[in-house]
């Protein structure tokens, strides 16, 4: 064909691709209207916070703020010996300027957690200022040092010089039990202090024996409901179902009931003389307590799935694949799990997201063995108040959630969830 | 399911081995719902079978946590019931309007970025509560509404609205888009075409989205437990602190109540799915 083709042209003499691309772009527009309240609504109220506690965890501005003249001049020391006296100068103003205004005390709690030891000596130095005892025409610098012989330490003033970056990593790191040390390099903590790392690998154990319980109990029903005639799978399904809409708390308040030591689980086992009367197992408040609800509680999210994708597999092809010579075993091995496949990895993926983050029923059933990294960070939230650690540590659990989440999405697309 | 008389023995043995392991699971699934009811009736103040409910004397039984959940003094539960029907109501409502909307639109075969905004919508079902908690105490602290009723309702339509936008995007892939332009051709307006056709035929997922979305609200825990005053408290809220700190068979009380509640909204839920599956069945 050669250049001459003739375009086609609408009514109006535009040229037809044009109006089709104008008219391509309304209808995206109007699409993207539609959706747009939505996710405005959802951007302002919960993307953005997300991203906040981001900046929240690692905020360290406080003694950036605080001591603004001693970073100042801390820029030319060299931190290896004692800093040269413009140094103490300028943090004796700065500090002089907290205790006039009474919040010298934050900064003393601060730089304790930096290196231990620093509350006592600012106090010291708080209460010299306030009698006024610190003579401003002689040297600073010896004064400061006669006051506490940490002051004339060089470790100290090599803490004050490590809080000046306004970000820091050190609630990441405390999160997964390190620490900065001394010198900035990175260290552990020691062997019998790292609850965080114990944390981290109970969440994941939990979850991941919870995914292979629901599996364990899931395929089976699921099965059963895809294969029995539709009158006595509606039936059936009810099972299913209201477990599913009802309360959580109901449910976590009926495995309460029977797992107690006097509940009906140790009743029974009593009757049929598994166990002596005055030698219950403790059933509630450890990981057998949090083992046993979850999979009962998550059980359905299992089984949705699956029975979703096993009722669209014909049943003439397992038939098929017995005539053709296959033990029933075969069969199902060969032609009915490979299609099952989809909907194990759907329900695996969902129980294994709820799970990991699963923070009412372990809280309530789960005692101190049964806890799991989100009781942590209520934990954080709620008692010590440090909010910062609770962001860092909820990140932490957030990525490995959106990492599984991307798999999801990538294998059973958001879009194919299926709800009841 | 009957076996054909030719099945070898082994296969037998495995079908019954089969059978007794589905009975136990739907056991494990349901059985512990209804150890709520009986233990609700309990004349006595602890949350074990008495020797008299073993021997159903009738006189170990009685409407004793019933009626102290209604008329008992200093009692949180009607507080607790209003606000919970009052946050789950409203987030129901904007939850089905922003989640409608937004699977209108989602839909469309003219939409950018479809996955990319769909997995961003449906975020909050999947991100753990603890997390969406923190981030949503956060915002409304920051604007002021943190013990409000507003900001729980806000937050409530946050986790509700991913359940609306799948079951409308779900009732709408088996939508038939043409009858939409039939009515545009006949000279209808948009917004009269919406709430003439299209509402119509998807109202069942709408429906069931809202269900979805009123549970959700009235049973969660976690946000509320961050954003909640003693003004706002609910129903889920009392019951942690009861299960949490003075076990009480007012609970269970309260426990049959919900799951009552709940029965009737599984039984609307399954009607709607079965009048949606008949209605999309016809269109294909």
């Amino acid at each position: 064909m050669s250049s001459e083709t003739r375009q086609i042209l609408t009514t109006d003499g535009i040229p037809l691709e044009v109006s089709l691309k104008k008219a391509e772009k309304k209808n995206k527009i109007k699409a993207f209207l539609l959706v747009a309240p939505l996710l405005l609504f959802l951007f302002i109220t919960y993307v953005f916070p997300i991203g906040e506690m981001f900046t929240r965890s690692v905020d360290d501005r406080m003694v950036t703020n605080m001591l603004p003249k001693t970073f100042k001049a801390m820029e030319s020391w060299d931190g290896k010996e004692l800093p040269p006296e413009e140094v103490f100068t300028a943090f004796y103003s700065d500090f002089k300027f907290l205790v006039e205004n009474e919040t010298q005390g934050k900064l003393g709690q601060r730089l304790n957690k930096e290196k231990n030891g620093f509350n006592t000596i600012t106090k010291k130095l708080m209460r010299l200022i306030k009698r006024n005892k610190i003579d401003e025409s002689q040297s600073i610098k010896e004064q400061i040092m006669k006051i506490h012989k940490r002051w004339a330490n060089v470790e100290y003033w090599q803490a004050i010089k490590r809080t000046a970056p306004p970000y820091t990593m050190a609630k990441y790191l405390k999160g997964m039990d390190m620490y900065f040390a001394a010198d900035g390099s990175i260290a552990q903590v020691d062997e019998d202090r790292r609850i965080h790392r114990i944390l981290w690998l109970r969440t994941l154990e939990i979850a991941l024996f919870v995914t292979i319980f629901c599996f364990l109990m899931g395929y089976p029903i699921a099965h059963l409901l895809a294969t029995l005639p539709m009158k006595y799978s509606n039936l059936l399904m009810i099972c299913v179902l209201l477990p599913f809409w009802t309360s959580l708390l109901v449910r976590t308040a009926s495995w309460m009931i029977l797992l107690q030591t006097q509940g009906v689980v140790n009743d029974f086992f009593v009757m049929i003389g598994l166990v002596a009367d005055d030698n219950r197992p403790t059933m509630m408040y450890n990981k057998v307590g949090t083992y046993v609800a979850m999979t009962q509680i998550l059980l359905p999210f299992m089984v949705l799935p699956l029975y979703s994708v096993m009722k669209t597999i014909s049943p003439s092809l397992m038939r098929a694949g017995k005539s053709l010579g296959g033990t029933p075993f075969v069969a199902f091995w060969k032609v009915y799990f490979p299609l099952t496949i989809p909907g194990i990895g759907a329900g695996c993926l969902l129980v294994f997201i709820l799970a990991i983050g699963y923070y009412i029923t372990p809280a309530l059933v789960g005692g101190a063995s049964g806890t799991l990294i989100s009781n942590q960070i209520a934990y954080h939230m709620k008692a010590t108040l440090d909010w910062s650690f609770a962001s860092a540590m909820g990140l932490m659990l957030l990525s490995g959630v959106l990492v599984i989440y991307w798999v999801y999405n990538k294998l059973v697309g958001v879009d194919n969830i299926k709800l009841g | 399911m009957a076996l054909p008389s030719y099945t070898e023995t082994r296969y037998r043995i495995w079908h019954y081995f089969y059978i007794a392991i589905c009975t136990f699971v739907f056991f494990f699934l349901i059985a512990p719902l209804f150890v709520i009811f009986p233990l609700s009736f309990n004349a006595e103040e602890f949350l074990v079978f008495s020797e008299g409910m073993k021997k159903l004397d009738p006189d170990a039984f009685s409407f004793r946590w019933y009626h102290e959940m209604v008329y008992g003094t200093k009692n949180p539960w009607g507080l607790a019931a209003k606000n919970s029907f009052i946050i789950a109501i409203f987030a129901t409502i904007g939850s089905i309007i922003l989640g409608t909307l937004a699977a209108l639109g989602l839909s469309s075969r003219h939409m950018p970025y479809k996955g990319l905004i769909m997995a961003v919508l449906i975020s909050p079902m999947i991100v753990p509560l603890i997390i969406s908690g923190v981030a949503i105490f956060f915002f409304m602290a920051k604007v002021g509404l943190a013990a409000t009723h507003t900001g729980i309702v806000l937050a409530h339509i946050i986790l509700g609205t991913p359940f609306v936008v799948i079951t409308v995007t779900a009732t709408l892939s088996g939508f038939d888009h043409s009858v939409t332009r039939a009515a545009s051709s006949l000279g209808s307006n948009p917004v009269n075409t919406f709430m003439k056709i299209t509402l119509p035929l998807i109202l069942p997922g709408v429906i069931s989205g809202g269900l979805f979305a009123f549970v959700t609200s009235f049973d969660e825990v976690v946000v509320v437990l961050f954003l909640a005053g003693l003004e706002n408290t609910t129903i889920p809220v009392q019951m942690w602190t009861g299960l949490r700190e003075q076990l009480s068979p007012t609970i269970l009380a309260v426990a049959t109540c919900l799951i009552v509640l709940s029965t009737l909204i599984l039984v609307t839920a399954e009607l709607l799915r079965r009048r949606s599956e008949r209605l999309r069945g016809i269109n294909r």
